[in-house]
């Protein structure tokens, strides 16, 4: 599974740019599902047929990722960019972005310059190589990613986009794993997450699930100074109860407890303060639909080392496993 | 002059009767059905008038009839009146202007303390109008209830005006966003097309985006265009920055806002029309601000959407900048581009 | 119905936002006699029909009518050696919570205390500024030891808060926002027995409106229903709130004005209430109103909508005061409007 998720992690896609992860995705889930499209805004829906008798559930894995976009290049070739989604200047200053068309660019920060003891995302620049904006080898309005190659530490695992490519190998491998099901089954590899949960918005109404379980990344409290929070790297995965933007279904979130529990699967109670995940909007789809979220706990989220552990990532395709192959009671 | 009249027109969001009234009678003979929905959208169909194979795109092309302006909340006791703000305006703007409020027109003004009375601070520091009323000359609130209602619209006095006749063909009026979209969406209905083009006046745009949402619900289109009157920060800079977008360089077309990411096959369906057309266009330099196509993309199972706009000096202020060079090159791009699709994308 | 009676029992249900089955069980039995037909729907909504008697081959009609159930409160997140540490369900003021008696709601109910540290004890620059959210600590009494097999992270906390009556007809408890706006809906149903009205009338006692509008949202659509009034409270005139800000206590609902209502609808409001002499005010609400009847006005293909207010005193703490009669009044406002509403009316919504 770690040569799947670093091809996932790997592979440039910001938010509305995600045509590459889908490429890849659509391959790799081959022979695991019955059916597989894409929809307008650029969703990959792969639908694995139930025995029948099963409800109509949805998970949702965003394939995008968190990156730049240029805003404008000057005269001397160096080019302004804003953010697509939670960037965070700090994280940017002296590392290196990667562009669709593989142009390189290192992010300049003149701090020697500057009063504050922060990066302001207006001080910062990319440093594209070129002389001139005529050679600069890229134009306004193209996109970039963090460029950083994945490491494996063993029990860890490091990469950029691990939000939310963790989540769409962890799809792809319980999409393998599956053997018969009741249930019809629907996983959205989605897009635009980062910018507002857009693509499982419209997934959602498309698919009308009875019930739907977003798959995303959380914070942790592990860390030396971490804001308190009952989750830690290596402590199973995440069973949603709350977080910045919706509350669980609760009768979704006992049916994950219930079944880690039966079938012996570590697990943690999350309450998350800050963030959300697609199961925002799918929740409210249509005439509302019962939902949920798993969640993979990383550190440095919205950073281009962000990291996970291998174990949680395990547990999570089990867990997954466990509540999509029997008969669902809310 | 139909921008003239639009941008003359009265119409804060949840008012747009006005507008709407004046192009439900200039789209008259131009389309095969309109109606207006229980949010007062506007909704035309001019149906395809060229011939087509199997079934016709639908197509939604969207501008808001919609500006930004107050409601009067309240009266008080000296017969000044009470105002929040619809839409979002910079408080600084709001200094020693012109108002018009409700249906009768009533003139008023708002003050501010006189500069002798200002400490040095205030001087420096942004005004504070949380306290801040209209001036419509009542001496009390019995007189003042006889010229204004709660809930009145208040709008900026402007009058549209060409300015000194130039290059450029400059034009200053007061709601340029969206009516520059309006009149750019009613010639578009003089043109035919291979496609069912539902041409959408929206309401409530500058308070969330939500005459389109509902609109687009309701017609399902295949695909949307919004039309707009954008930013334009092309004031001289000392620093080699982004203008967002500048005025006289033709159309904007928007890769990317805080509502929405441009769909790229409609963006490449603009460039190359452009470039075919050798019609000048440029691209908003900046993923700032937001529109309709926001709400139109994520309706039901998705929406492929992109907006173009005509770049407007002092947008959301009492009155806006254009260049009809401008509003004309977005017309053109937007006909070619529209008789340009058929079939699928 | 005894008024006083039925808005204790609202209030001191429990039913916080996502967790509202405490409160939509007593609301389903005091709406039980009133309406025709009752359903949860996936959100939690409870929605209960009341069918209207159209003339025969005449349209379906519906009015839905909305005021959520859920209320406010806070969710534990951790422990602290013995104590608990907790984040908020929706807009609580931190500030207004020090000494409040909660109960957590674990393996079984738990009395508890926000507890922080006594005064003598903090610098004086401590002491004027607010007690930050990582001071503050609910105490159940339980050993660290024994605490995680009582409390789990989640666990939901309510305020606990005996409703009292105060003098003149007012009431004070918690909770009120928005279980006022529901012993409305009451009110209104039970009017409604005695009136001839058309068009069917979904009374929806709606979820998870503090955390973001969504069982509106949602009810909305399931409903689809011609037009919809939302009943919330608003801020009533106390110390402290200008006039400017306020609406005036005993003064009867505010009826709102602005672009998230349907103008006709609003009409109809002020009309029959003028008819009937009961007292009301208005509102005006530039933009968002912040309320379930913004989620509902654009569901599908829009709905027009309407928003009532129930002047209300401290909004959002555990001692939130109204009036009986505003509330008695907002409930005949909307059932003598129900009846008035007819196929005219339905004309005039798109012209």
């Amino acid at each position: 599974m770690k040569t799947l998720i670093q091809e996932l992690v790997e592979t440039f896609g910001p938010s509305g740019y995600e045509d590459a992860v889908r490429t890849l995705l659509s391959d790799r889930i081959g022979g695991a599902v019955d059916e597989v499209r894409t929809d307008a805004l650029g969703n990959l829906i792969a639908h694995k047929k139930g025995s029948g008798q099963g409800l109509r559930v949805m998970l949702a894995a965003h394939m995008d990722e968190i990156g730049l976009v240029v805003s404008h290049i000057d005269q001397q070739g160096f080019a302004r960019f804003q953010t697509v989604g939670g960037v965070w200047p700090i994280t940017l200053v002296s590392g290196r972005v990667r562009f669709a068309n593989g142009a390189a660019g290192v992010i300049g920060w003149e701090y020697w310059l500057q009063k504050s003891e922060l990066p302001k995302m207006d001080e910062l620049f990319i440093d594209l190589g070129a002389t001139s904006a005529a050679d600069a080898p890229v134009a306004v309005g193209d996109v970039a990613c963090f460029d950083r190659p994945f490491q494996d530490l063993g029990k860890r695992l490091v990469a950029k986009a691990m939000d939310d490519r963790i989540a769409c190998a962890i799809a792809v491998q319980t999409l393998r794993e599956l053997q018969e099901t009741p249930n019809d089954i629907y996983v959205v590899f989605s897009t635009q997450e980062e910018v507002g949960t857009r693509g499982a918005m419209t997934a959602a109404f498309g698919i009308a699930p009875d019930v739907a379980v977003a798959i995303d990344v959380t914070d942790t409290g592990d860390t030396p100074e971490a804001i308190p929070m009952a989750v830690s790297l290596g402590g199973g995965p995440a069973i949603k109860i709350k977080d910045s933007g919706m509350i669980a279904h609760a009768g979704v979130k006992d049916w994950m407890i219930r079944t880690a529990e039966q079938a012996g699967i570590p697990y943690q109670r999350e309450v998350l303060t800050a963030g959300t995940t697609d199961a925002y909007s799918i929740q409210t789809t249509r005439a509302g639909v019962p939902a949920g979220c798993l969640s993979i706990p990383c550190r440095n989220i919205h950073t281009p080392s962000e990291i996970v552990d291998y174990d949680d990532v395990l547990n999570s395709v089990r867990l997954l496993r466990a509540m999509l192959s029997a008969p669902i009671t809310l | 002059m139909l921008l003239q009249q639009l941008s003359d027109a009265r119409g804060v969001s949840g008012h747009e009767l006005e507008v709407r009234a004046l192009i439900a009678e200039a789209v008259h003979g131009l389309v095969d059905e309109q109606h207006t929905d229980v949010l007062g959208n506007l909704i035309c169909l001019r149906r395809a008038r060229r011939p087509v194979q199997g079934q016709a795109l639908r197509v939604m092309v969207a501008a808001h009839m919609d500006e930004i302006g107050f409601l009067a909340t309240g009266i008080n006791k000296d017969g000044t009146v009470r105002f929040g703000k619809v839409g979002g305006i910079d408080d600084r703007i709001l200094l020693s202007k012109q108002v018009v409020i409700g249906e009768s027109a009533v003139p008023g003004v708002i003050g501010y303390r006189p500069i002798h009375l200002l400490s040095a601070k205030e001087r420096r520091s942004a005004p504070d109008l949380s306290h801040a009323a209209i001036d419509i000359g009542a001496t009390s609130k019995e007189a003042a209830e006889k010229l204004v209602k709660l809930g009145d619209q208040i709008t900026f006095r402007t009058s549209f005006q060409p300015l000194e006749p130039g290059a450029q063909r400059c034009v200053k009026g007061k709601a340029l966003d969206d009516r520059a979209g309006c009149a750019t969406l009613v010639e578009l209905l003089g043109h035919d097309y291979a496609i069912d083009l539902y041409a959408v006046f929206t309401t409530q745009e500058e308070v969330g985006l939500r005459g389109a949402k509902v609109a687009a619900s309701a017609i399902a289109p295949d695909l949307a265009f919004v039309l707009e009157g954008t930013i334009c920060d092309d004031l001289p800079k000392k620093e080699d920055l982004s203008h967002v977008t500048e005025l006289g360089k033709g159309p904007a077309i928007t890769f990317m806002d805080r509502s929405f990411i441009a769909d790229r096959r409609l963006v490449d369906l603009l460039v190359k029309t452009a470039q075919a057309e050798s019609i000048p266009y440029q691209f908003k330099k900046a993923a700032a601000g937001g529109t309709d196509a926001g709400a139109i993309q994520l309706s039901r199972e998705g929406v492929p959407a992109v907006t173009v706009a005509v770049p407007c000096r002092n947008i959301h202020a009492p009155v806006s900048i254009l260049s009809l060079n401008d509003l004309d090159n977005t017309v053109k791009l937007m006909v070619a581009a529209l008789q340009r699709l058929e079939g699928s994308l | 119905m005894d008024l006083v009676m039925h808005l204790k029992q609202l209030t001191m249900a429990t039913g916080l936002s996502g967790y509202e089955a405490g409160a939509r069980s007593v609301i389903q039995q005091a709406w039980q006699p009133l309406a025709d037909d009752f359903r949860t729907d996936a959100l939690g909504n409870l929605i209960a029909l009341k069918r209207g008697t159209r003339p025969a081959g005449a349209a379906t009609r519906a009015v839905l009518l909305a005021a959520h159930m859920d209320e406010i409160g806070l969710m534990i997140t951790g422990y602290e050696g013995a104590f608990l540490r907790f984040t908020r369900v929706g807009g609580v003021d931190l500030r207004t919570i020090l000494g409040q008696e909660v109960t957590v709601h674990g393996r079984r109910e738990l009395a508890g205390v926000v507890s922080s540290r006594p005064p003598h004890v903090l610098s004086e620059e401590e002491r004027s500024a607010p007690v930050p959210a990582d001071k503050l600590f609910i105490d159940v009494g339980l050993t660290a030891d024994e605490l995680p097999e009582l409390v789990q992270v989640g666990d939901l906390v309510s305020m606990r808060r005996e409703t009292i009556e105060l003098a003149e007809g007012y009431l004070s408890g918690k909770a009120m926002d928005d279980r006022a706006g529901v012993a409305s809906l009451t009110v209104c149903l039970e009017e409604l027995q005695r009136l001839h009205h058309e068009w069917d009338v979904y009374a929806v006692a709606t979820t998870q409106e503090e955390v973001g509008l969504k069982g509106a949202m949602v009810s909305a659509y399931g409903t689809a229903p011609t037009a919809a009034i939302a009943v919330d409270v608003g801020f009533g005139a106390q110390p402290g709130v200008s006039e400017e800000e306020a609406i005036e206590m005993d003064g009867g609902p505010s009826i709102a004005i602005g672009p998230n209502i349907h103008p006709r609808l609003y009409e109809a409001l002020v009309q029959v209430a003028t008819a009937h002499e009961l007292k009301y005010q208005i509102e005006v609400a530039p933009g968002q109103t912040g309320t379930d009847a913004w989620a509902i006005q654009v569901a599908r293909e829009g709905i027009p909508s309407a928003l009532l207010s129930v002047p209300l005193r401290y909004m959002h703490t555990s001692v939130e005061t109204l009036c009986l009669r505003d509330v008695q009044r907002t409930g005949r406002l909307m059932a003598l409007t129900i009846s008035a509403l007819d196929e005219a009316f339905v004309a005039s919504l798109t012209q």
